[in-house]
């Protein structure tokens, strides 16, 4: 189950997309879905279209691969184009009793199906093409600001990158576990739901205390290695910005005036 | 000049019941004092519960003894300003090789360290080559730790330490949840470091044959040291070694038991090698 969600999944490749820095694709992503609540016409839609569909093109990352992603949306997609194509009041163009199908429902419901769809695919194409070592570092960047209000940026981002780099060991363990459990006779498939939820508490409990360990560990260990928090801490790979990102933060910028342009204009 | 001085260090934890009282107090270590030479290759052994691991913390200032005081390198552990050297100088390996790697990438992982010290970034890139080098491991530079085996992740761990360029590494178990294979190359890669890079070792174990070819060995017991000497030396002691709960290795052992029998053989034999040289001279 767990594996079909492409979300947030990294998808190695050499492309120019992959190559800029964190800050750049998360500014950029976020300039991009903005400008699609700007838009509000046929035609800033396709502006936005022919610049995504550049991107994924640049990204090297299949079409098929992209499109995986959405499949967790679908039910949310079709519940809100169906209510939003039913209840928003107008003029009539199909009514079947008491339901009225109308041309402003139609016209939102396209506009919010297409909102929805572009703001998964453009960020997941910002996952797809930065690792999510890269992306940790980036946020880390991009809200140093809030260490003034005294928020611990660097513990935050730190906790980030450790969770991603356990989640593999977890689900190994997570496996283990469940393997031990139905070696003497448990059975995770069968019952009521009731009698399902309580077949996992077997499983959590060990999977829990092994994480706490775990942790203990690796404290002790970040410890030894002088880890004394983000003071003093230099990088292997410190985020600078090069051409190809003032080139890339133009592009979305004049990309952006030109939706606000539109929106303006028609 | 001796790197590490121990002396008459005595820690002490509580156990407590579940209404949080303090039931005992257990002497993990129980008055111990080592002098550890530059350069040396030290061993610590002992069965589970001996106090080798409590006191392998102490060496670089996990924790802190209850009595007795730890020099490194003329630093006391307790004074807590010298903290970042004394991590530095003393670098830790530990038993589980999934627990102590922090990075997602080897190369970034062999880098925390380092990142921590506040190393530019350029001589960091030419630390990292280096102690990836130095376990040869270089070939696996990018690749996630997660589909590393054990011996190659211990490895990477060591390559993570030597990073800081200390100059001892102090090693708890390294090798108890390793495959013979990783073991052999875990072992030979710490060897290397001595005879090579001129680095203090202090192995801390309970696999006899690591021991062979250590200058040193400190045998604990009830967190105190009951034996100590060249590795011949400890080994010769079969009946003492077995009361501590210890093995010696194979060949000593059979040597031991063919004097027993009455065979005019040599007890201080540590390889196979020694051993068929011996049995050979008999008539």
């Amino acid at each position: 189950m767990i594996r079909d969600i492409t979300i947030g999944q990294y998808y190695p490749s050499h492309s120019v997309l992959h190559r800029l820095d964190p800050r750049t694709k998360i500014m950029g992503t976020v300039f991009f879905i903005i400008s699609l609540f700007i838009g509000n016409s046929i035609l800033t839609y396709g502006v936005a279209t022919l610049f995504l569909a550049i991107m994924i093109k640049i990204s090297k990352v299949p079409l098929k691969f992209i499109l995986k992603g959405l499949k967790p949306i679908i039910i949310l997609l079709l519940f809100s184009v169906i209510i939003n194509m039913l209840f928003t009041p107008g003029e009539a163009i199909v009514s079947i009793g008491f339901l009225h199908i109308t041309k402003e429902g139609i016209r939102l419901a396209v506009f919010l199906a297409i909102r929805l769809v572009y703001l998964v695919i453009g960020s997941s194409l910002m996952t797809f093409t930065t690792t999510p070592t890269a992306l940790t570092d980036g946020l880390e960047r991009l809200f140093q600001f809030l260490k003034v209000v005294k928020v611990p940026v660097h513990e935050v981002a730190m906790m980030m990158a450790i969770a991603l780099r356990f989640i593999p060991i977890l689900t190994e363990e997570l496996d283990k576990i469940m393997k031990a459990q139905a070696a003497r006779g448990a059975d995770f498939n069968r019952g009521t739901l009731k009698e399902k939820v309580h077949g996992l508490i077997p499983i959590m409990v060990p999977l829990f205390i092994a994480a706490i360990r775990r942790s203990n560990d690796l404290a002790m260990a970040m410890e030894a290695r002088c880890y004394h928090g983000g003071e003093g801490r230099t990088r292997m790979k410190p985020l600078v910005y090069e051409k190809r990102d003032y080139i890339s933060y133009l592009i979305v910028l004049a990309y952006f005036i030109g939706i606000i342009v539109l929106r303006i204009l028609l | 000049m001796s790197i590490i001085k121990i002396k008459d260090v005595i820690y002490e934890y509580l156990k407590r019941n579940e209404q949080g009282e303090v039931e005992e107090s257990v002497q993990a270590v129980n008055g111990v004092t080592i002098d550890i030479e530059q350069g040396e290759f030290v061993a610590i052994l002992g069965h589970n519960g001996s106090g080798k691991s409590t006191l392998a913390k102490h060496l670089n200032a996990i924790l802190k003894p209850t009595s007795g005081t730890i020099y490194v390198k003329e630093m006391d552990t307790k004074d807590d300003s010298h903290l970042l050297d004394i991590r530095q100088t003393t670098g830790m390996v530990f038993q589980n090789p999934d627990n102590q790697i922090i990075g997602t990438v080897v190369e970034e992982d062999v880098a925390f360290g380092p990142e921590n010290l506040g190393v530019p970034t350029k001589e960091i890139w030419e630390r990292v080559l280096k102690s990836l080098e130095s376990v040869n491991m270089t070939a696996y530079r990018e690749h996630s730790p997660n589909k590393l085996s054990g011996g190659q992740k211990q490895r990477i761990a060591i390559a993570g330490v030597v990073a800081m360029e200390p100059e001892c590494i102090v090693l708890d178990e390294p090798t108890a949840m390793l495959d013979p294979i990783g073991r052999k190359d875990v072992i030979e890669a710490v060897h290397e470091l001595n005879r090579e890079k001129k680095i203090t070792i202090i192995l801390i174990t309970h696999n006899m044959n690591e021991v062979i070819d250590a200058d040193k060995v400190y045998v604990m017991d009830h967190g105190k040291v009951v034996l100590k000497g060249s590795p011949r030396e400890i080994f010769r002691e079969v009946e003492t070694m077995k009361s501590y709960g210890l093995e010696v290795p194979a060949s000593t052992e059979l040597a031991y038991q063919l004097k027993k029998a009455g065979v005019n053989i040599r007890t201080d034999i540590l390889t196979k090698e020694e051993l068929v040289e011996q049995l050979c001279q008999l008539n």
